[in-house]
């Protein structure tokens, strides 16, 4: 009975967004199509922090890693729009794993630095082969190049739906997945290292397989970011890009399958509205951020469930 | 069964442990009794594998698992319930006992064995498990580490803070693990308690253990519980 409500509940939201589409005007089509996709992303994070306990300041790196292998995929070795939708999510969690057996012999706020150094290095790698990547200039990706079946991607249309397709399978995929076994083990994991050693686990191995399947998330949505807006640049690579889905998650509601795409759609909207009424909109965010993080610690999904809605997940 | 030679152990520079060696049977209640900081938890938590033994070897059927990774020793049929409970308190209580499942992977017959031990779980299945009730939780806390099967349960201090009749279920439900022919160490503050379920009690002091008396001639006035628990 709860995980059917749970079930319903997040086709319902997937109906919602696929509605939404005739609905909207060209401008917010766009926006939608990004914030589908940065979700993603975000819920990739979620997996790892939410769930798992691990705070990343390093998920740039595989976002970077899913962005510039469909990017430079394309630009460079003629891949196709299918083949850089692949190749993202393979070199996210490539990367993520590569990091994590290194990372995750730390823990806490080691983690935190590892991580973030990691993603430093990422950045300062792009910029620094500049004759490939073409550093802070970044990539433009041919329109000609950005075709899925005789379909152009750059169409507001076509992008919206294949950033719908991407989300729709991310989100049941990460519903399926905290469902499962292994998804009571990340929780258990969050919750108690300790405890979950004393009944057999293997934190290392549990956390591993978490922040690789995070970076798979984080890869594909580097790939679709790259193929739908048809820009691969740096400054997505940078420390930013390892912020926001961190408050994505926060002002969403951690461990909370939805929450991602409910803060996504929160904060994208803020800065939007914000940013077209003063200069100093930061100000405004900020200011947001922190009734939010006063009066709803756990996000907003979080505290919905703290407060009686126990069956979300 | 399982069988503790000369273990040396500590938490950094200061050594808890000073050559505690005993063993308990198939069958057997063991209970571990002595003041506060003797080493009764540290003794649970070495055998754990979560503090480091410097010296001496502990063995479950013979084989040494002194230096496995703390991961490893639940898998060679140790059950271990903390002082405290420490559930996964977000979780529900079928989640808790899918989790204890899990690791060695065992079936419905363990799920189903277990809530017949402990009906009242039964009832409560899908409640978050921090809103149990204390004796709730120790309860589940015990299903949890039933569930790895044990060939030896470590107890420790199940009836602290419990009320008269928890206290009586949890006497009970050693007493009948007992009868199926687990092993059980338990650490008990309560003199009444431990002579209610415990074959023979290990006085330990001084990171050692000072005496072992089978507990058949023993009352709460026996003067082991003066000299070495101090009641």
């Amino acid at each position: 009975m709860r995980d059917m409500k749970a079930f319903f509940l997040h086709l319902a939201v997937l109906a919602a967004l696929l509605a939404a589409l005739p609905l909207l005007s060209a401008y917010h089509v766009t926006n939608v199509a990004k914030i589908m996709v940065l979700a993603v992303y975000a819920m990739g994070y979620n997996i790892a922090f939410g769930y798992t306990g691990l705070l990343s300041l390093g998920h740039a790196l595989f976002f970077a890693a899913g962005l510039y292998a469909a990017g430079m995929g394309i630009s460079q070795f003629g891949l196709g729009s299918a083949g850089a939708l692949v190749a993202g999510p393979v070199a996210g969690g490539l990367i993520a794993a590569a990091v994590g057996l290194l990372a995750l012999r730390t823990a806490g706020v080691a983690f935190m630095i590892v991580t973030l150094m990691f993603a430093q290095a990422g950045y300062l790698t792009v910029l620094y082969f500049v004759r490939y990547t073409r550093g802070d200039e970044g990539i433009v990706l041919d329109r000609a190049a950005r075709m899925l079946g005789g379909v152009d991607l750059s169409g507001d249309t076509p992008r919206y739906l294949l950033a719908f397709a991407l989300f729709a399978v991310a989100l049941l995929v990460n519903l399926a997945l905290v469902r499962s076994p292994f998804g009571r083990v990340m929780i258990a994991m969050r919750e108690n290292e300790a405890r979950s050693r004393m009944l057999g686990y293997n934190p290392y191995t549990v956390k591993l397989t978490a922040l690789v399947v995070s970076g798979v998330y984080a890869g594909a949505a580097g790939a679709a970011y790259a193929v739908l807006f048809g820009y691969v640049g740096a400054s997505l690579a940078s420390v930013q890009y390892s912020i926001l889905p961190l408050l994505y998650v926060l002002l969403g509601g951690a461990g909370t399958v939805l929450g991602p795409l409910l803060g996504a759609l929160l904060m994208f909207y803020l800065i939007d509205y914000a940013s077209s009424a003063t200069s100093a909109y930061q100000f405004i965010v900020g200011a947001v951020l922190v009734v939010l993080v006063l009066f709803a610690p756990k996000g907003i999904l979080g505290t919905l469930r703290e407060r009686g809605l126990r069956w979300l997940p | 069964m399982l069988r503790l030679e000369g273990i040396e152990a500590g938490y950094g520079a200061v050594q808890v442990l000073r050559g505690l060696s005993f063993a308990v049977e198939p069958g057997e209640v063991l209970c571990l009794m002595g003041r506060n900081g003797v080493g009764k938890t540290t003794a649970l938590r070495a055998i754990m594998g979560q503090v480091p033994v410097s010296a001496g070897a502990i063995l479950v059927d013979g084989v040494a698992v002194q230096d496995l990774a703390a991961h490893d020793v639940p898998k060679e049929g140790i059950g271990y319930v903390p002082q405290g409970r420490r559930l996964f308190g977000d979780l529900t209580v079928a989640e808790n006992i899918e989790i204890g499942l899990m690791t060695r992977g065992r079936d419905a017959r363990v799920r189903e064995k277990v809530l017949t031990i402990f009906p009242r779980l039964r009832e409560r299945l899908g409640q978050i498990s921090r809103t149990l009730s204390g004796g709730e939780q120790q309860m589940l806390a015990i299903a949890r580490a039933l569930c790895l099967e044990p060939k030896v349960l470590l107890l420790d201090e199940p009836t602290e803070g419990l009320q008269p009749s928890m206290i009586a279920l949890i006497r009970d439900t050693v007493v009948a693990l007992k009868e199926t022919g687990v092993a059980t160490i338990l650490v008990e503050q309560r003199v009444d308690a431990a002579l209610s379920v415990a074959d023979r009690i290990a006085f330990i002091s001084g990171g050692q253990v000072a005496e072992t008396v089978d507990t058949g001639g023993m009352t709460e006035q026996s003067p082991q519980f003066a000299a070495y628990v101090g009641v």
